[in-house]
């Protein structure tokens, strides 16, 4: 904040910065950010909430992003999305009971000429199948 | 530094370049890292050094050639031979063969020729030959010298008449003539004034934009810098997906890199130009890319768009003259600059200068990043370029435009892309996503998908696009479940033409092409749903059994 003058218009810059360091965006931390810029609690909260990028819930320890773009969404995804929800008993935005694993959608990923693409803790697989996806989130949580 | 130094350090570079017999690009594109790029380009390193040609050749990282399916792609110049789904085994044998022996490798090699056959690049025209991270390369293949003829030779006046003289309409979807915002922008006598590129390239399916930056950002800084010269700004934002963390982090260096050389920043070249340019990250709102949502957002709003007039030229960021341009448009100037508007407008059609970059991808056996020319018709693009729909399956319609485009179909191919035409067709040429489609998809679930996503970001300000949306999408779903009436389709039609008229921004107003088109040129669909209870494509009741089985 102190790097941006605590100017007001760099609200959503900041807001960045302290989603990068935390992951989500809990009460304390809007709060910390309305009273340090001097701006409405509801007004920080409007404008986080108003943009997807910024989540209210801590992330499960294993994260899903499955694309819902258009390519992905002629190629598949649908199918790949409700096969993980069944198996692993999650919804889409949420996590599972014990923490484990979050499935999160999320509007292209920029890569689709490799559609459908499912990223799982940060790595892209591309041209995805259900049974690969299946296969490496089982791996994951088991090991 | 002044002009002169600039072309010494063209001259360093083309010279340093010449002591290389070889030359391999390596694309690390947010296309081809995925699929190992990284792992790819360390072997070709160190297969270099294993064999001691550190001397013979040179192995860069740069960005995307467009043939984005069979990544990763590799290119060894001179020939210009292009690899294709290369692993870190295969680097090495492409050392041995091609670089010592002098044998391309022929079973790697990238085959398709029609990909390109039909292609004209003139924004994309470094992408996948420099460096993005040297600025170097960016000047030695003749970057920045157009903001040198600017500034050196050019009065503001000029720069504008040469780029009205191109007739480039703005990339960003709309297509309003550049040169003619451009002056509107000049004209204000309120400062400061501000550039803005929009980056924000929100349509899912389309990665243009992203390309762009990630293979040549500093075409899109030259050409910022060029349009604040004409109108007079003196700061200028990118504003960039937050979700495209390898363009941030490129035109993050990038700007630091002309920064040092000054190209921007105090007293440009020393002359009497100051522009600065500062980066801003959007979060996931596709209506922030609307050029009055984006300014709400620099400023650290909501990124609600609001009534026009005034226009940004007039009253933008903080209430100042603002031009704002999408990074496309941006890197046509420099060429433009360089070999004058007139060479420019013979390229295209004459209403409908220069080219267009689509992300061509769906049911296509070439998906790809593309630019041609304009005029180009839908089935060179579809058939030529993208080598048509895999095999034992139909072609059904393409989407053109984005979530908010229209889906033709056949009979419509030989349509010329232009603004107009597509429009007239009930589609936009958008940010330019081309996305084919097969008869395995449904239309009706294809409209459904897409006024979904236009529920989702809509920002809920105006009436027409918060809830027609909504209640054209709850028809949708209605038909899908097989509990539909055939007055259905008259009040979508309806609903949807209201809707277009009367919204507030582009996001509402293009929001009903999906359903609109659909019903145009796939009403059978339509009706076999609402009729027979049954999805021609046997995809929407087969979904119903899927959501009740979980």
């Amino acid at each position: 904040m102190r790097g941006h003058g605590y100017e007001r218009s760099a609200l959503l810059e900041i807001l960045h910065a302290a989603h990068e360091l935390y992951g989500y965006f809990d009460k304390d931390l809007l709060e910390y950010i309305s009273g340090r810029l001097n701006l409405p609690l509801s007004h920080v909260y409007g404008v986080a909430s108003f943009y997807n990028l910024f989540k209210f819930r801590r992330p499960g320890e294993h994260v899903i992003s499955a694309c819902m773009g258009t390519a992905c969404y002629v190629r598949g995804a649908e199918e790949i999305v409700s096969a993980i929800e069944k198996e692993f008993n999650v919804k889409r935005g949420g996590s599972t009971l014990d923490g484990k694993l979050s499935l999160f959608i999320t509007r292209c990923i920029g890569a689709c000429a490799m559609a459908p693409n499912i990223t799982l803790d940060n790595e892209v697989i591309g041209k995805a199948t259900k049974e690969v996806v299946l296969e490496r989130i089982r791996k994951v949580l088991g090991g | 530094m002044k002009p002169e130094d600039i072309l010494k350090v063209a001259e360093e570079e083309v010279e340093r370049q010449k002591s290389y017999k070889y030359r391999i690009n390596v694309c690390c594109s947010s296309g081809c890292l995925p699929f190992g790029a990284l792992r790819v380009l360390k072997a070709f390193e160190e297969a270099i050094k294993e064999f001691g040609l550190q001397r013979k050749c040179k192995v860069s990282r740069t960005g995307c050639v467009g043939t984005c399916s069979v990544g990763p792609v590799v290119i060894v110049e001179p020939g210009s031979y292009l690899y294709q789904g290369v692993t870190p085994e295969k680097a090495r044998e492409i050392v041995k063969s091609h670089i010592i022996s002098g044998e391309p490798l022929k079973e790697t090699l990238y085959t398709n020729e029609a990909f390109f056959r039909k292609q004209l690049r003139l924004v994309l025209r470094n992408a996948g030959k420099i460096d993005p991270l040297r600025i170097e390369e960016y000047i030695a293949v003749g970057g920045y010298s157009a903001l040198i003829k600017c500034l050196t030779k050019m009065t503001s006046k000029e720069v504008i008449d040469e780029v009205i003289a191109s007739g480039l309409r703005g990339r960003g979807g709309a297509g309003f003539p550049t040169g003619q915002k451009w002056n509107f922008v000049v004209r204000e006598k309120n400062t400061p004034k501000y550039v803005i590129a929009n980056l924000d390239e929100g349509d899912p399916g389309v990665f243009a934009n992203r390309t762009l930056a990630e293979a040549d950002p500093h075409a899109i800084i030259e050409g910022m810098a060029i349009a604040a010269y004409a109108v007079g700004a003196e700061k200028g934002y990118i504003y960039i997906r937050a979700e495209y963390p390898l363009a941030v982090q490129t035109l993050r260096e990038a700007l630091k890199q002309a920064k040092f050389m000054n190209l921007i920043g105090k007293n440009i070249l020393e002359t009497q130009f100051n522009f600065d340019i500062e980066l801003r990250m959007g979060a996931g709102a596709f209506v922030a890319g609307e050029e009055t949502g984006i300014l709400a957002s620099i400023e650290g709003r909501r990124a609600m768009p609001r009534p026009r007039p005034p226009y940004p030229a007039t009253s933008g960021l903080w209430g100042k003259p603002t031009l704002i341009q999408n990074v496309e448009t941006l890197a046509n100037i420099p060429v433009i600059i360089l070999n004058g508007g007139n060479w420019f407008a013979k390229i295209g059609t004459p209403k409908c200068t220069g080219t267009k970059c689509f992300s061509l991808t769906g049911k296509v056996n070439n998906p790809g990043l593309i630019e041609v020319p304009m005029g180009i018709t839908l089935r060179e693009i579809v058939f030529d370029i993208g080598g048509g729909v895999p095999s034992g399956r139909k072609f059904k319609a393409v989407l053109v435009g984005g979530p908010s485009g229209g889906c033709l179909p056949e009979s419509l191919l030989d349509l010329p892309i232009d603004y107009e035409s597509l429009t007239k067709a009930g589609a936009i040429m958008g940010s330019g996503g081309i996305v084919v489609i097969d008869d395995e998809s449904c239309m009706v679930d294809t409209a459904w998908f897409f006024t979904d996503f236009c529920v989702d970001e809509s920002c809920g300000k105006c009436v027409p696009c918060r809830v027609g949306l909504l209640k054209m999408r709850n028809i949708l779903e209605r038909i899908m479940r097989g509990e539909g009436r055939l007055e259905d389709l008259d009040i979508l039609a309806d609903l949807g033409e209201y809707v277009r008229d009367v919204s507030l921004c582009g996001l509402g107003q293009t929001a009903p092409n999906p359903i609109l088109t659909t019903l145009r040129y796939f009403r059978d669909e339509y009706v076999a749903h609402i009729i027979d209870k049954k999805c021609p494509a046997g995809k929407c009741f087969k979904q119903e059994e899927v959501i009740k089985e979980a």
